[in-house]
Formats: structure tokens, sequence, C-alpha cells
């Protein structure tokens, strides 16, 4: 090395190869491991809101407006001691020791207490002021708040229609669209490509420029109040389903169909044995988008099912609560966190095809 | 790369460009099928697009009351005029085009930012962290929107709780009202919208892993650093996909409304921040009944919507790289 090369280069120079190597390779695992944190830290901040929702769903309504409480569902301790409820307070004994007690008698130098954890060894006399003691709190999760933002929204009622609501269209809209993808996949015919330009320009075209015409129509019909407005449409296919589908049915083989027609199959027939059963990984993935897609829907459901709340699907019936409800943050959030553990649930059961379904098209719903 | 856009410039390309074949009996064959095949959703787009599109033109001219269809009278361009000198309007645009600036960018840096994290090669557990950060975008909207309603409460929530612990007044009477500030309330939209990020990462990251490693091996070779590599090698291949996120991102803005409505209904609070078009259209529409002026807010809407995407489409060819030569 000559005297002008950097310090830094000089050193690389002299540094021997198996050396250098290790040097890498401990760069390379501080690298995963600042990395992987990081990516951890991000995630903790990311789902937090879930924490701060679980955490505070489960408080009572005290705890949830006082802004100094704890972060945890805490609460004074209480005991029941022969039908009545009695404050637990932590209490110094002549022995020296600290006991957590039930006052049951309170008086202005001595007062009676009960061990919570021993309520048969009989009443405990103590002398001293009890105004003086500190109240003992614990973990006191309010599981209740679950049942009472269950029956307050009538969960299995809305859950019931949006889950009819769900599998209903997805039912329609997965066949249409697999047959108008079957159309634009296999068969040439003049203006396909103008008509494919158009399926695709109405997944950006505003819905809202075709709704007030469709209600009033709609109402004149007598269908507003009632699931027809949202699903009928679903029988005439929708752009991204078919978009997805057809991309998927281009990557199945002529071959197969070809043996289909020689074996004397008509279009209809080969599709129903050829190209349907090689597609089940396709047909899924779209099933589940349209699934969450319809879970979520809230603009139409409001705007169809006004005037009929009974029948409301999930989303629409949490905004009504929460309207009603804003005073008792724990209830809603009780009701927030139901409603969102079926979907969560399903997606973590399907995550695989689900994410290979966004992978393989590169596109999303 | 991206499909759609692949498909909307293919579709665009095409138009004219193909010969003629002589239609034989069986090409006839195969289009009265393909024909057949496509006729539901032909039906479909005459009965639920454009029929209603034309017709949406017409009630604009309409002084149109749900509660008194009867007294319908024409009215020329006077809901047009009315759409356009109504303050509410250019709260609506106001409101929209602040957004807009602020969360269109945000969550495309987001969801590059953590599709780069996911395929970075020293992260480990990578299914795992893919699962976490998509999770959120499986939650209702509206359990979103009312879960992160209470931890941007002012006072209980532990957003400004945590402020608070950097020693930053957070929860007292002057400290972050989230929800009546009109600019604060931006940010709090955005939060909620990057709980739903998950499917654009998730598209970027496809994108990202379609990448050949041998493009990064040279340029490593060449002495490019990691930002050299993102600037000149990611960026030009992700950018049909960016290209699909940006598109589908404005269009979902322009008709951005669940999370509005559901925290402030129809009042715009605070200060118009929340009453974006569709919100401002719902309400002028379905709750006061006005529908011949809803439909003329519906079609500025339409228009905004459609000048937008021409205006993304027209600029693409100078931005949106297609590395291989097509045929």
């Amino acid at each position: 090395m000559t005297a002008t090369a950097t310090a830094p280069h000089t050193e690389a120079a002299e540094t021997p190869p198996a050396e250098k190597a290790m040097r890498r390779k401990r760069r390379g695992i501080t690298m995963t491991i600042v990395t992987t944190l990081g990516a951890l830290l991000l995630a903790v901040v990311f789902l937090m809101p879930l924490g701060y929702g679980a955490a505070t769903a489960l408080k009572d309504k005290d705890g949830v407006s006082d802004p100094n409480a704890a972060v945890l569902p805490v609460s004074a301790l209480t005991f029941e001691y022969e039908g009545e409820v009695h404050d637990v307070y932590a209490v110094p004994m002549p022995d020296g020791t600290t006991r957590d007690l039930a006052l049951i008698e309170p008086g202005r130098e001595s007062s009676t207490f009960v061990d919570p954890e021993d309520p048969g060894a009989g009443p405990i006399e103590w002398d001293g002021r009890w105004r003086t003691l500190e109240p003992v709190t614990g973990l006191n999760p309010q599981w209740g708040n679950f049942e009472e933002a269950w029956n307050t929204i009538s969960f299995l009622r809305l859950t019931g229609w949006t889950l009819m609501y769900a599998l209903v269209s997805m039912a329609l809209t997965v066949v249409s669209s697999a047959v108008v993808a079957y159309g634009f996949a296999r068969f040439r015919f003049p203006g396909r490509g103008l008509l494919f330009g158009l399926l695709m320009a109405t997944i950006l075209l505003p819905p809202a420029v075709t709704l007030v015409p469709k209600y009033a129509v709609f109402l004149q019909m007598g269908w507003v109040g009632t699931y027809l407005p949202l699903i009928v449409p679903q029988l005439f296919a929708n752009a991204f389903n078919v978009f997805l589908l057809r991309q998927y049915f281009l990557t199945i083989p002529r071959e197969l169909e070809e043996a289909a027609r020689i074996d004397g199959a008509g279009p209809i027939r080969t599709f129903l044995r050829v190209i349907i059963p090689q597609s089940v990984p396709a047909l899924t993935a779209v099933s589940l988008f349209h699934f969450f897609y319809a879970w979520n829907d809230f603009f139409e459901p409001l705007l169809y099912l006004a005037g009929n709340r009974e029948i409301v699907p999930i989303g629409v019936g949490l905004s009504y609560f929460s309207g009603v409800y804003n005073s008792e943050p724990h209830l809603i959030l009780a009701a927030s966190l139901l409603a969102l553990a079926l979907p969560v649930a399903i997606f973590l059961a399907a995550q695989r095809v689900f994410v290979q379904g966004i992978v393989v098209t590169g596109v999303d719903k | 790369m991206s499909g759609f856009t692949d498909a909307v410039l293919t579709a665009r390309r095409r138009k004219g460009g193909r010969p003629t074949r002589p239609a034989g009996p069986m090409q006839r064959r195969e289009a009265r099928w393909g024909y057949a095949f496509i006729s539901p959703w032909i039906i479909g787009f005459l009965l639920f697009w454009l029929v209603p599109i034309g017709a949406s033109l017409v009630f604009s001219t309409l002084d149109f009351q749900l509660t008194d269809p009867d007294a319908t009278s024409f009215v020329g361009t006077s809901n047009w005029e009315r759409a356009l000198s109504d303050p509410d309007t250019w709260t609506a645009l106001a409101a929209t085009f602040r957004f807009t600036v602020l969360f269109l960018p945000l969550s495309i840096v987001v969801a590059l930012g953590l599709a780069l994290l996911l395929n970075s090669k020293h992260l480990k557990f990578t299914g795992f962290f893919r699962l976490l950060f998509y999770a959120p975008s499986m939650i209702p909207l509206v359990a979103g929107v009312l879960i992160w309603q209470q931890v941007l409460n002012p006072q209980t929530g532990w957003v400004n709780r945590l402020i608070g612990l950097t020693g930053v007044d957070a929860t007292g009477t002057d400290g972050i009202r989230w929800f009546d500030n009109p600019i604060l309330v931006l940010f709090a939209f955005s939060f909620i919208g990057l709980w739903g990020i998950g499917n654009a990462m998730m598209v970027n990251l496809a994108g990202l892993q379609g990448i050949p490693t041998e493009l990064y091996e040279a340029a490593e070779i060449d002495g490019a650093g990691w930002w050299r590599r993102l600037r000149s090698v990611t960026l030009p291949l992700l950018s049909p996909i960016m290209f699909y996120n940006l598109v589908i991102g404005s269009v979902a803005i322009l008709q951005y409304f669940v999370v509005p409505w559901v925290l402030f209904g129809a009042t715009g609070r605070p200060g118009g921040a929340s009453r974006f078009l569709l919100v401002h259209f719902y309400q002028q529409a379905f709750v006061f009944g006005d529908m011949g002026y809803g439909a003329a807010l519906a079609w500025l809407i339409f228009i905004l919507v459609a000048v937008f995407t021409a205006v993304l489409f027209g600029t693409s060819r100078y931005w949106v790289h297609y590395g291989t030569e097509r045929s």
C-alpha cells in the first residue's frame, strides 16, 4: 500500500480475508437485529389502538372517563361478606405485616375487618382510624361490558344480516363475474378491447353519479328499505372480480379446452367442466375479497336501508350505536371489538389464499 | 407489472389498431358466444351505469324534491349555478384538497416504506410482520374509526397520554384536541387511513419481489449505495405499481365518506373540515331530499374524478416506466 491511501483502505487491505468475512457477517447480524427490532417497534405503534381498545373495553365507566386512571382496567377491590359489599384496605397489623382486609364494620378508633382470603376465620378487630388506610386496587376486568354491548347492539341480529348480505352477494357476483370473465378471456369478438376498457373504467367511476336516479327508481319499485338494491346488481358482474378472474383464466392452457371441444363439449360445458375446476384458487380469492368488501360496505346500506333500522348490517349498526352511546366509550369499544372479531378470524384462517390472491393478480379490491 | 394499468393502457392502445379479419362462420359463432358470456355485464353496465349517469344529468336540470315528487319542474342550469355558488361546495372542495395534499403522499410513502421493510433481507419473521401490518386492513372500517376516536380522546386516549409523558400538556384544556381543530382532524383522518394501507403495501411488496436481483447486484458492483439503488432501480421498476396505487388512492379520496360521516355526520365539524364532497352530496340529496341539486353535485364529483384520472393517465408516460417492449 502506498502512503497516499486513505485510512480505511489501508485497514481493509491489511485485514486478512477470513477476518473480513467475519466482520461482514457480524455487521449482517447487527443489521438483522436492528431491522427486526425496528419492525417490531413499528408494529407495536401501529397496533397500539387495538391494545387501547381491549384495555378500555374492560374498564368500568369511572375508569374510562378518569384521565389519570391506570392504563389497565384497575379499580378498587371489593369483597362480598354476608350479602354486603365491602371495600378492601391495606391494613398494617401489630406484627409489622400488612394484610389486605375487607372493612365490614367501620368505627372511629377501631374497626372490624375480615380476611377475603379466609372469611371463615371470622372478624378481625383492628385499632386505629380506618380513614387513614389505603384502598387496595387490583386488576378488575369488566367482562360484562362485552355482554352488555352484545345485547345492546343486538349483535347476533346485526351479524346475521351482515352474513346474509355478504354470502348472497358473494355467490351472485362470483358466478356472474366468472361467466363474464370467461367471455373476455377466451372469445374474440368485435369491440372486445373497447368493452373491456369500459369495464375497467367502471372501477374508477364514482358510484355517486348513478345514485340519484337509482334511488328514485328503487323507491318507486318499493325496494328501498330492503336488501334488493344491494343484492340484485351483483347478478351483473363486478369489474374488479371480472378482471381478477380473467387474468387467471388467461393462464389456463388452451389445450385443456381443445381436448374438451374434441370430445364434443360446447362452450358452456367447457366452462363448467374445465375452467371452473381449474380456477378454484382464483374463485376462492375473489370470494374472500368480496366477502370482506361486503362486510365493510357502508354507504349503500346506509342509503338504501335508512328507513329500516332492524335489518342494517354491522357497520351501519355500529355507527347508530356510537351516536346514541357516546357517553359510554367502554361499550362502544367492546362493540367494535366484537364487530372486528369475525372478519379478522376469517382472515387469519384464510390468509394464505388471501395474500396469494393479491400477489398473483397484482391488484386488490 | 401492475395488471390493472396494463389492462387499461393496452385497451387504449388497441383501440382501432387491430386489422379486421374477414368474418367467417366460425368467427361469427365465436363472437356470438363471446357476447353471450359477457351479456350479464353489458346489461348491468346499461342498467346501473350508463342509463343512471345520463339520467343524473337530466335530474340535475330538475327541481325534484323527495318529499314532493309530484311538484317536479324543469329549472335549467339553476342547480348547477347553485352548486358552484354554494359555500358548502367550496368548503367540500377545500377539505378534499387539503386532505389529498396531506394523505396521498403520506399513504404512498408509508405503503412503499413498509413494503421495503418487509422485502429487506435483514428482516426476520417476514410472514409474521406482513400479517401484523396487513391485519388492520381487515378491521371493519366503522369499528376502526370508533377505536381511533377513543384512542385520540384528548383526556383519556393513549396518544395524548403518551405525548403528555414528554412533558407537553396534551391532555389539559389547552391540550391537543384532535377532533376540534380543522388541521389536527386531518391527522386523525390520516391515522385511520393508514390502518387501511395493507392492500397498497401488499401490491408494492409483490412488485418489489418481481424486480430481478441481478439488477441490484449490477448496481452494487457499480458502487451504488442504498439510496441510489432505490432511486435508480427500485422506483423506476415499481412506478407502474405506484401509478396504480396513486390512481386508486386519489379516486378514493375524492369519494371520501365513511370516516367523516361516522365521526361527524353531516355537521362538517370542525370548521368544515369533515364536509367532504360525498358528505355534502349525501346531505343534500338524501338528508334534505333535494335530488335535483344532489344530481348536479354528483355530476360535479364525476367531472372531478374524470379530470383527475385523465391528468394522471396523461402524465403517466413521463414518469411511469414500462421496462420491456411490448408487441
